[in-house]
């Protein structure tokens, strides 16, 4: 062997280096990004003041804020692992940053993993900001610790779910129709889906429709784990988390077999 | 000769399917020494990009076998990309990455990268390091992703097209990179355009067209095939060259495209240009202007063809 500047000594990095690395680039890049921003902070943020300050607003029997903080943490974590990450993604596979990095030695599952930790803490920095200003607008959920267990539980299965089908709609379609059609869907469950509005203040007929939504499922789980009701209602969120795991499943099958790279 | 580092035997590769297919890639088969520079020229079309890629384990052949170091690119893909280096023809980073931040990214996934501000300044990445992705110049990013290719101390390089909008001063600095991976041990792989390129770096040329090799060898190989070349020279009008024709080897022809002007085609070798001095002496001409004319490639590639290289 040759001892040279360039001589080869070729090699992967450990695994769990190399997703750590994709992990905070992509959490960099995103938070790098004017737009997504808004979106991950300053929108959950503004609906929660705004909520909870807005005079004739009612949310149900319970006081405001114990309805809408629960729902604006189930809207900041569709925002990132679903119009974020699916906008994210469509454009990687545009600029070919996907067929690059495919020739990396970071292993598809360790993509995976970095978005999945991206995503997660972009999510940490969004509760770090909504949890506290919801304290200040008078929220004092009262949960020990499994129910912030449950609750972690409920994001985490959020996550699953809102992140598949952000690939699945990264994975089929152009960037610019993801952009379009993420933000789409996004406003559509945030507005008609179940999340900052509880499901009960539904018209009967359409309840069990907008139960079933991932949206709603999110955030009538998170609902019931942040003590909305008294005690912790794990028939509520057993179904909650369910429907997500149905969601999951589904859209992670559907985006492995119609997954496109290039 | 050397160890293989490539083997492309019969390469079929097809895009779509049915009538709508494109048969990119048609019977190709080549191979590559380690520790050499290896040219793929060939005009736009030609399925030097789809050969490459199939390499790098991107497409599964429709036909033909592939080995990189040894192993299948497609089935081996795991075990082999960390010993490749890939340049892709365009695009690979985030449009909000900035140029050294990428670079410092790909050395991460590695186990012994180069050292990167070695790299940033070898290839002139410096003025332009925290610029983003998108507001690079066209040869900025083809910069950034040569460095891309090789910061992870590959093997084997693919290069797809590595100086492609380089200016002159970038264009230098590149070939000198080149050798100096091929002086340490790289094996390389690159696409071009450029005859004076390849003429300049490769240890071997492979010419293709319409998805096959239509010709190999040493850049002096493949300008120096005798039917390739020409032997000039002026005198008198007229001439009869009846008996030149008969003092020269078998298949050699003489002609006076212009009066005065003769032009002998055949192996021009030392034995031939002495056949031809002796005949002018033997006739009293002195011969006028007298030249071999020497192909390069381009010449090469359109008597292949009948196409020219470049674009
Ligand atoms: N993704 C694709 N889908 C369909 N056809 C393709 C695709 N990629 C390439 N082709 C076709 O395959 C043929 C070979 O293309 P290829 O990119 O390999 O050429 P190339 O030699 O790299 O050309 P260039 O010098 O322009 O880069 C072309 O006819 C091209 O149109
Ligand atoms: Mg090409």
């Amino acid at each position: 062997m040759t001892t040279g500047t360039f001589a080869p000594r070729p090699g992967a990095a450990p695994l769990p280096r190399m997703v750590l690395a994709q992990g905070l680039m992509e959490a960099r890049l995103l938070l790098r990004n004017g737009e997504q921003l808004v979106l991950a902070l300053v929108v959950p943020i503004l609906l929660l003041v705004a909520g909870a300050l807005a005079p004739g607003l009612s949310l149900g029997a319970q006081p405001r804020i114990d309805v809408l903080a629960p729902g604006v943490i189930a809207l900041a974590v569709m925002s990132t692992a679903f119009t974020s990450l699916a906008i994210a993604t469509a454009f990687e596979r545009r600029y070919g940053v996907l067929k690059r990095l495919g020739a990396s030695p970071l292993p598809r599952t360790g993509l995976l993993a970095g978005k999945v930790l991206a995503v997660l803490l972009v999510q940490a920095l969004q509760l770090l900001l909504i949890v506290p200003v919801a304290w200040l607008l008078g929220w004092r959920p009262a949960v020990d610790a499994t129910g912030i267990a449950a609750a972690v539980l409920m994001i985490v299965a959020g996550t699953s779910a809102f992140g598949a089908l952000g690939l699945l709609m990264a994975g089929t379609l152009r960037a610019e129709a993801t952009l379009a059609a993420a933000n789409l869907v996004y406003l559509l469950l945030v507005a008609g889906g179940a999340t900052l509005v509880p499901v009960e203040a539904y018209p009967a007929p359409i309840q069990p429709v907008v139960a079933l939504l991932p949206s709603g499922a999110l955030a009538e789980g998170l609902r019931h784990a942040l003590g909305v009701e008294a005690g912790l209602a794990w028939g509520g969120i057993g179904i909650a988390l369910g429907i997500l795991a149905a969601w999951a499943v589904l859209a992670a099958v559907a985006t492995a077999r119609t997954f496109r790279w290039e | 000769m050397g160890e293989l580092v490539v083997e492309v035997e019969s390469l079929v590769v097809r895009y779509g399917r049915g009538r709508a297919a494109v048969t990119a890639v048609d019977g190709l088969s080549l191979t590559v020494v380690r520790a050499t520079v290896t040219a793929i020229l060939g005009p736009n079309g030609a399925g030097k990009t789809t050969t490459i890629e199939t390499c790098e384990g991107y497409r599964r052949p429709q036909g033909g076998r592939v080995r990189v170091l040894g192993l299948d690119p497609v089935a081996d893909r795991r075990a082999l990309l960390p010993r490749l280096g890939v340049m892709l023809q365009e695009g690979g980073a985030w449009s909000g990455v900035r140029a050294t931040e990428m670079l410092h990214h790909v050395a991460r996934l590695h186990a012994n990268p180069l050292d990167v501000d070695m790299l940033v300044q070898r290839l002139d990445l410096g003025s332009c390091g925290r610029t983003p992705y998108r507001r690079l110049s066209g040869g900025q990013k083809q910069r950034l992703s040569l460095a891309m290719a090789i910061v992870g101390r590959p093997e084997l390089a693919f290069l797809d097209e590595p100086t492609a909008g380089l200016d002159p001063l970038a264009r230098r600095a590149t070939w000198e990179l080149i050798e100096d991976l091929r002086r340490d041990g790289v094996s390389v792989v690159l696409t071009t355009h450029y005859m004076e390129e390849a003429e300049r770096l490769a240890d071997q040329v492979h010419v293709i067209d319409g998805g096959r090799v239509i010709a190999s060898g040493s850049p002096a190989e493949l300008t120096s095939r005798g039917a390739a070349n020409s032997l000039r020279f002026r005198g008198p009008a007229g001439l009869d060259v009846r008996s030149l024709v008969a003092a020269l080897p078998e298949g050699s022809r003489v002609r006076e495209p212009a009066p005065g002007s003769y032009l002998v085609l055949g192996t021009i070798d030392p034995h031939l240009l002495a056949t031809v001095t002796a005949w002018c002496a033997s006739n009293g001409v002195l011969p006028d202007d007298l030249a071999v004319e020497r192909h390069n490639l381009e010449d090469v590639f359109l008597e292949l063809t009948g196409r020219k290289l470049q674009p």
